[in-house]
C-alpha cells in the first residue's frame, strides 16, 4: 500500500510526523518525495547504498563562432528566454525550459542542448528498513519527474523486500511535484494547523486529492495552539466526508528530538503527542488487513 | 510619482516551507503602509497564496492566465509523428499502427514545437487556463497583487510571472515567494533586487537555508536572513550565518501571542507597537540593502 503524507502549507509538521511514523512501523520503506527539500535522511542518515543521476531536463547553449544573430531563435521562444543583450543574442538559463525549438529551428545549428545533471536519486537502508529520496540541484526543474523515480524505485523495493507500506514525505503545495507524489497511491494524510492559512491551504490540498480521487485524512497538529480554528476545521472536514484521525498537541520537545536526531516517538514515546501519533499508525494499519 | 523614486524589489523567500515567509512579508507591508510609504505586496506563492488572508482591499482587476495548447485535426493528420518526435514533454500520446493521436493538456508547457513541426496544417491552437492573477487596492498608494493557480496544474511559473509583471511599474515591491529552491522560487529571486530568507533554528530549516544561499549566491543576488522562532533548535544556523557572512536581519522568538495573532488572520505589529517598530526597522535596513 502506498500512503502518502502531504500539508498544502509547508511548516505544519509533515516530516515530523513522518519520521514518527515510521519509527512506530519499525519496518518500512520510507520515500522522501519532497526532492526540493529533502530532509528525512538527515534525521534518519541511511546508508547510501545506490546513487543515480537524474537529468532534470536540458538548457540551450548558443556557439558564437558559429551564430549569424539572425535572431529567428528569439521569435520562436515562448518563455522569453531569448533576447538581444548588447547587440549579442543571447539565452538566459533562468527562463530556458529546455523544449529545444530554438535547437531545431536555427538555420546555422548554432544551438545545442545541455544536460541538467546535477540532481539525484539514492537509495539505501536505515534503521527501520529502505529509504528512497531524490535531491533535486538548486534551480533544476522537472522536480515531478523525479518524484515519479523516487516512486517507481520505492515501489520496487518495497516489491523486493515484502513490504506492506511505502510512506510517502510529500512536497509542500499542490503543484507538479505532490500531483506525482499521490497519482495512484491508496490514501492520503494531509497535516495542517490550526491557523486560517492552514485552513485555507487544507481547503486547496484537498480540492487537490478529490480531483485525483484519493482517500483522505486529516491530522490536526498543534491544534492546542488555537483552539477555535481547530472546531472549525474539524467541522469542515465533517461536511467533506473528511476523518480528521489525530489531533497533535504543540510540544517544543517535537524540535528537540529533530536537533537530538531522533523522530519525537522515539525521543519522548510517553508524551501526548506521541500517543496521539499511534492512532494514525492504526488508521493506516486498518487498511492493510 | 514613480518615475522619480529608485524602484525597489525584495522577495521573501524560504528553502523550507512554514517558516514564516508570509508573517515577515504582511507585517513588513503593514509597517510601511503604517509609515505611508507606497508599497505593493505580490503573493507569488501561486500554489498556495495566503497573503490575502491578512491584508484585504477591493478587487481592481482580475484576468485570467493561460497557455496556448494544441489542437489536432484528425481528419488532416497523417500520423507522421513530426509533432511527437519534438515534444520535449510527453505531451502527445502517439501510436501510429492505431492512428491514434491525443494530446495530454496537463503535461504541455505550450512552447509551440509541435506547430513548427507538423507539415500538414493538422495543428491549431487553444488557450488552456492556468489560474488567475487580481490586483486589489488596500488603499490609495498600496495595493496587493494574487497570483492563483488553478487546483490541478502543474506549473505555477507563468502565474507567477504574471502577477509579478503585474506590479512591475510599483515603486516598492514585496515578493511573498513561493517555498523550494526550483523554478517558481527562481523566477521570483531573479526579479528581485534583495532576498531576505526567513528560517528557523532547526536542522531541517539549515539544511534547507544552505541551499537557497547556495542558489542565491550563483545567481549573485543580495540577501539576508531572518531567524524565526529563535529560541527553538540549536545555535547552528547562527554559526552558518557567521562563517557565510551573511546578515542576521532579524530574529523572531517563539511566542505563543505571535502564533496565535497569526492563526487568526492578524498582523501582529497592528496589535503589538514592538513590533511595528522592529518591522519598520526591518524596511529601513533592507531598502538600505538593496542599494548597496
Amino acid at each position: 500500500m502506498e500512503v502518502a503524507v502531504i500539508s498544502g502549507k509547508g511548516g505544519t509538521g509533515k516530516s515530523s510526523v513522518v519520521a514518527s511514523l515510521a519509527s512506530i512501523s519499525k519496518n518500512i520503506l520510507l520515500a522522501d518525495c519532497d526532492v526540493d527539500a529533502a530532509n528525512q535522511y538527515l534525521l534518519f542518515q541511511p546508508n547510501h547504498s545506490e546513487e543515480e543521476v537524474f537529468v532534470s531536463g536540458q538548457k540551450a547553449e548558443i556557439n558564437y563562432d558559429v551564430c549569424t544573430q539572425c535572431g529567428k531563435c528569439i521569435d520562436y521562444c515562448e518563455f522569453g528566454a531569448i533576447s538581444e543583450v548588447n547587440g549579442r543574442v543571447e539565452i538566459s538559463e533562468i527562463s530556458c525550459d529546455g523544449c529545444r525549438l530554438c535547437e531545431r529551428i536555427c538555420p546555422v545549428n548554432a544551438i545545442s542542448m545541455l544536460d541538467n545533471d546535477k540532481s539525484r536519486l539514492y537509495s539505501g537502508t536505515f534503521r527501520y528498513g529502505h529509504m528512497v529520496y531524490g535531491r533535486l540541484a538548486p534551480g533544476e526543474e522537472n522536480s515531478g519527474r523525479l518524484v515519479s523515480l523516487v516512486r517507481e524505485k520505492a515501489k520496487e523495493i518495497a516489491k523486493e523486500n515484502n513490504y506492506e507500506v511505502i510512506l510517502y514525505d510529500g512536497p509542500p503545495g499542490i503543484g507538479c511535484p505532490v500531483i506525482s507524489t499521490i497519482t495512484g497511491i491508496d490514501k492520503v494524510i494531509i497535516v495542517t494547523e490550526p491557523t486560517l492559512s492552514g485552513k485555507h491551504d487544507l481547503e486547496r490540498a484537498l480540492e487537490t486529492v478529490f480531483h485525483f480521487r484519493i482517500y483522505a485524512m486529516v491530522v490536526i497538529n498543534k491544534y492546542d495552539l488555537n483552539a477555535e480554528m481547530t472546531e472549525e476545521i474539524k467541522q469542515y472536514c465533517a461536511t467533506m466526508n473528511v476523518p480528521v484521525v489525530a489531533l497533535l498537541p504543540y510540544e517544543p520537545v517535537v524540535t528537540e528530538a529533530m536537533v537530538n536526531g531522533k523522530s519525537y516517538v522515539e525521543y519522548v514515546p510517553e508524551s501526548i503527542v506521541s500517543k496521539n501519533t499511534l492512532n494514525i499508525w492504526k488508521n493506516i494499519q486498518n487498511e492493510i488487513k | 510619482m514613480t518615475d522619480k523614486i529608485q524602484k525597489i524589489k525584495i522577495a521573501v523567500a524560504s528553502g523550507k516551507g512554514g517558516t514564516g515567509k508570509t508573517f515577515v512579508a504582511t507585517n513588513l507591508f503593514y509597517a510601511m503602509q503604517h509609515a505611508n510609504l507606497p508599497a505593493t505586496i505580490v503573493d507569488s506563492d501561486a500554489e498556495e497564496p495566503n497573503v490575502h488572508l491578512f491584508i484585504s482591499g477591493s478587487l481592481e482587476k482580475s484576468f485570467e492566465i493561460t497557455q496556448k495548447v494544441p489542437v489536432i485535426d484528425e481528419g488532416m493528420c497523417t500520423h507522421c509523428g513530426r509533432c511527437h518526435d519534438y515534444c520535449t514533454y510527453n505531451a502527445i500520446f502517439h501510436v501510429p499502427s492505431m492512428h491514434v493521436i491525443k494530446v495530454m493538456e496537463d503535461l504541455c508547457h505550450g512552447c509551440g514545437a509541435c506547430f513548427v513541426a507538423c507539415n500538414d496544417n493538422a495543428i491549431s491552437e487553444k488557450q488552456s487556463l492556468l489560474g488567475t492573477v487580481s490586483r486589489y487596492a488596500v488603499d490609495a498608494t498600496h495595493a496587493l497583487v494574487e497570483g492563483r493557480t488553478k487546483v490541478g496544474v502543474y506549473s505555477s511559473v507563468k502565474v507567477i510571472k504574471s502577477s509579478i509583471a503585474e506590479a512591475d511599474a510599483d515603486p516598492f515591491v514585496l515578493f511573498d515567494s513561493p517555498p523550494g529552491t526550483s523554478c517558481p522560487f527562481i523566477q521570483t529571486a531573479n526579479l528581485a533586487d534583495f532576498v531576505v530568507l526567513v528560517t528557523e533554528p532547526t536542522p531541517f530549516g539549515l539544511s534547507d537555508l544552505k541551499q537557497s544561499v547556495e542558489i542565491l549566491r550563483e545567481m549573485n543576488k543580495p540577501l539576508g536572513v531572518i531567524v524565526n522562532r529563535a529560541g527553538i533548535g540549536n545555535r547552528d544556523v547562527y554559526d552558518y550565518l557567521g562563517k557565510m557572512n551573511l546578515p542576521l536581519l532579524m530574529e523572531i522568538p517563539f511566542s505563543r501571542e505571535i502564533a496565535l495573532a497569526y492563526s487568526k488572520g492578524k498582523l501582529i505589529s497592528a496589535i503589538d507597537q514592538l513590533w511595528l517598530e522592529k518591522f519598520q526597522d526591518l524596511y529601513k535596513t533592507l531598502i538600505q540593502q538593496s542599494w548597496k
